[in-house]
């Protein structure tokens, strides 16, 4: 044999420590944590957040009060811009801050869901939720700073409630809500005006996890099971964790606080506090920045066509369940002359008189489409097409879009009425007492949406009719534990693919093309009948291995 | 007819010949296995470890790839792999029809004429097209994220996918005809054999035609 020569040898190390050099960097590293979280740990080290005052020392809270606004008044004694800053915010008008009031984009506008539909002519119990004292009307004044609630948002002791249907006052005396049957009682004034603070997750909670009615009823990333979640359900709110109150990331200057109103994105810039330190918090980006992923790891590549939430919200309301169908249609239902409701396996009900049908999950996959942070909507003036599920609003983006990503969206469905002649979504009135003309005191459904439209300031002809429509919320609480993001077959796979109804784009592992897989396996079998034919005919013609020997 | 005695021991493979043929044998199973299951044609490993692997042998065998042409041009052993139609027919006509009747091979091998223009054809074919184009679309895929940067944004994936794709199969195509061949031997292990010791048992000496013999560089 030949001796081994220098060369040989030369070639075959080089050509082997090259192989192991070139591609071992996606195995380096694996003790280390991934830069995005280290980077966000060292952002948020300091959970101590100093304040300089002490409320209860203030002498003009030792007043007696015996109303909310009152309280606004001492509060504006020494925060003179508060309420004119407040005035200017989403949580007071109710109405898209960046688009002419006069298009009534919001709330109070014209925009309509397909939960409740929309407040008009059910102010008192809509508001209950606003942020001020006494919108009970169109004639509330949105100009006075006294009629600005600084508790709701700011008092600390857990023990001031609005009452359920006082169009956002407490209650003067001991009442009882008959939606309920809860007892509500008036707030020991001094006591919550002197506890004031920053907003917690509580503050925050008693609106927003409560949206539409009820807990989990709207968003599905937002619930009371995020007033003490544990890492599991939410990595940076974990009370085992970080946790973080809703303003750590909700970042607000001047009453505006950080977030997605309508077709304003929360964020204009993807930028991270190691660009701008001033940079509101409210995008992933902002702590974990645009490469967070450990260098060389596969998921750093998809940051620019995927949302981080896609992958780390595996499902959302995983622990309460919420709302996924609202059928309108079937509400007014009665057994023995009376109303009634019906509850289902999940504890929520599956009925109501005065509601209709419902459908509720628990640990739902959300659904995925190009967003670029902005959502449109169409509002009650609009025309629908009653032939098609109406889209009532949207994620705006495409593939194409540089600051578009696929992100996870919980979609509500349901049926709700319609105007047979002007092609519009119709609003009912449904709160009000017997004779109001409220849908929920006469079960009229036609003097419902007179009084509704009438109040909106629309036209109804008389004439109305259910349509199915959809209705999305973008999904981004309730991150999990980075062990129980999604794994790449999810997505990348030919059955089950949570984007399947993506396209336009080639996506590995879940595309490929008929034609080639067809004639690739023609090309691999017929090679293989081909040997296998040639190998029989050696074998009967010869016996031996093509040659004849001795 | 055919029967020769005249047999020789021949050294046709050098060492280094040798560990790229076993290498290439290895990454190109491996890249076979993953790269199906990452077109998603099977599961088995896993999508995340079926890319990992393709990603890792793949870019592997691209630099490797640069040790062998840098060795086929030095050695000149690219002389091995020019074409001719000399004797093709011959060699189509042998495997067609004399092999059944146990005719001796019309070209034998020798170690500077180590390819059949059968084989010529066929490698020339591998190496200069079929692999070069698995290496140029495995390698665009795997910087498609990149594309912006190297100003290939108008390129279709699909299209560099779906090529890559066609060539896996064509090359997948290719090893089972290559390992049936490989038995064709005078023996059926003999070539096999000569790829693992580089030595082969080869007839008739004489009949090695001069324009087949490798011609020195100048």
């Amino acid at each position: 044999m030949k001796r081994l020569s220098f060369k040989d040898c030369f070639h075959c190390s080089l050509a082997f420590g090259l192989l192991f050099f070139a591609s071992s960097e996606s195995f380096a590293d694996q003790a280390e944590q991934a830069p995005g979280r280290t980077m966000a740990r060292q952002a948020t080290k300091t959970t101590q957040i100093w304040i300089t005052t002490d409320h209860s020392k203030h002498e003009i809270l030792q007043q007696a009060f015996t109303s909310g606004p009152e309280v606004t008044k001492a509060c504006l004694a020494c925060h003179s811009e508060a309420a004119a800053q407040f005035h200017k915010t989403i949580h007071w008008t109710w109405l898209d801050p960046n688009v002419d009031p006069q298009e009534r984009i919001g709330k109070a506008g014209l925009s309509v869901n397909n939960f409740c539909i929309s407040i008009h002519g059910n102010e008192p119990r809509c508001t209950s939720c606003h942020a001020g004292y006494g919108w009970a009307d169109k004639s509330f004044d949105f100009a006075d700073p006294t009629k600005v609630d600084c508790l709701v948002c700011h008092e600390q002791t857990g023990t001031y409630q609005k009452f359920p249907a006082g169009a956002g006052n407490p209650v003067p005396e001991p009442t009882v809500f008959k939606g309920n049957g809860k007892e509500y009682f008036p707030p020991d004034w001094n006591k919550v005006a002197q506890s004031v603070g920053r907003p917690t997750r509580k503050n925050c909670g008693v609106c927003h996890f409560l949206g539409g009615g009820g807990d989990a009823v709207k968003h599905g990333d937002l619930d009371t099971s995020l007033m003490k979640p544990d890492k599991q359900l939410d990595v940076h709110m974990g009370v085992d964790g970080q946790n973080f109150d809703c303003v750590r990331c909700h970042s607000t200057t001047l009453h505006n606080i950080a977030g997605r109103t309508y077709s304003t994105p929360a964020a204009m810039e993807r930028k991270s506090l190691v660009e701008d330190d001033l940079v509101s918090k409210i995008t992933c980006e902002s702590c974990h920045t645009s490469r967070p992923h450990k260098p060389g790891e596969k998921p750093n590549d998809h940051t620019d066509k995927v949302a981080c939430q896609s992958c780390h919200i595996p499902e959302f309301a995983r622990v309460n369940p919420t709302k996924l169908w609202w059928d309108w249609s079937q509400a007014g239902k009665k057994k023995d002359g009376k109303p009634y409701a019906v509850k289902g396996p999940l504890g929520k009900p599956v009925y109501d008189s005065k509601k209709g049908d419902f459908l509720w999950a628990k640990s739902v996959k959300p659904e995925y489409f190009w967003y670029n942070g902005s959502i449109n909507a169409i509002t009650a003036k609009d025309m629908i097409n009653p032939g098609q599920t109406v889209q009532i609003n949207w994620p705006v983006g495409n593939q194409a879009d540089q600051n578009s990503r696929i992100a996870p969206f919980k979609v509500h469905r349901g049926k709700q009425p319609y105007d047979k002649i002007n092609k519009t979504l119709l609003i009912a009135r449904l709160f009000g007492k017997k004779g109001s003309g409220a849908y929920w005191g006469d079960w009229d459904w036609k003097t419902a949406f007179t009084s509704g439209m009438e109040k909106a300031g629309l036209n109804f002809s008389g004439e109305f009719d259910w349509v199915e429509t959809s209705y999305v919320f973008p999904i981004t609480h309730m991150v999990a534990p980075k062990a129980k993001s999604l794994t790449c077959t999810e997505c990348h796979s030919k059955t089950n693919s949570r984007l399947a109804n993506l396209t336009g784009f080639y996506m590995p592992g879940r595309d490929g093309s008929k034609v080639i897989t067809f004639a690739g396996w023609a090309t691999v079998f017929g090679s293989l009948a081909g040997v296998l034919v040639h190998a029989l005919g050696r074998i009967f013609t010869n016996g031996r291995n093509g040659r004849k020997e001795k | 007819m055919g029967v020769n005695n005249n047999l020789k021991n021949m050294y046709l493979y050098t060492r280094f010949e040798r560990f790229w043929h076993w290498l290439q044998t290895v990454l190109i199973i491996i890249l076979l296995i993953t790269g199906f299951e990452t077109n998603g044609l099977y599961t088995s490993w896993g999508f995340e470890n079926a890319v990992a692997v393709h990603n890792f042998v793949g870019i592997s065998w691209l630099i490797a790839f640069a040790f062998f042409v840098f060795w086929i041009f030095t050695t000149g052993e690219w002389r091995q792999y020019v074409p001719t139609t000399k004797k093709m027919l011959l060699v189509v006509r042998y495997y067609l029809h004399g092999i059944f009747r146990g005719e001796p091979h019309p070209v034998p091998k020798r170690k500077d004429a180590k390819h059949n223009p059968l084989q010529r054809l066929t490698y020339l074919s591998l190496a200069a097209i079929l692999l070069p184009v698995q290496m140029v679309t495995g390698f665009l895929y795997w910087g498609y994220n990149s594309w912006n940067a190297w100003g290939l944004s108008g390129f279709s994936l699909k299209a560099v996918a779906m090529v890559h794709l066609a060539g896996a199969f064509a090359i997948l195509s290719f090893v089972i005809v290559h390992i049936y061949m490989i038995t064709t031997g005078r023996t059926l292990f003999a070539h096999t054999r000569a790829m693992i010791t580089g030595w082969e048992e080869v007839e008739d000496v004489a009949s090695v035609e001069d324009w087949e013999v490798k011609t020195k560089a100048a």
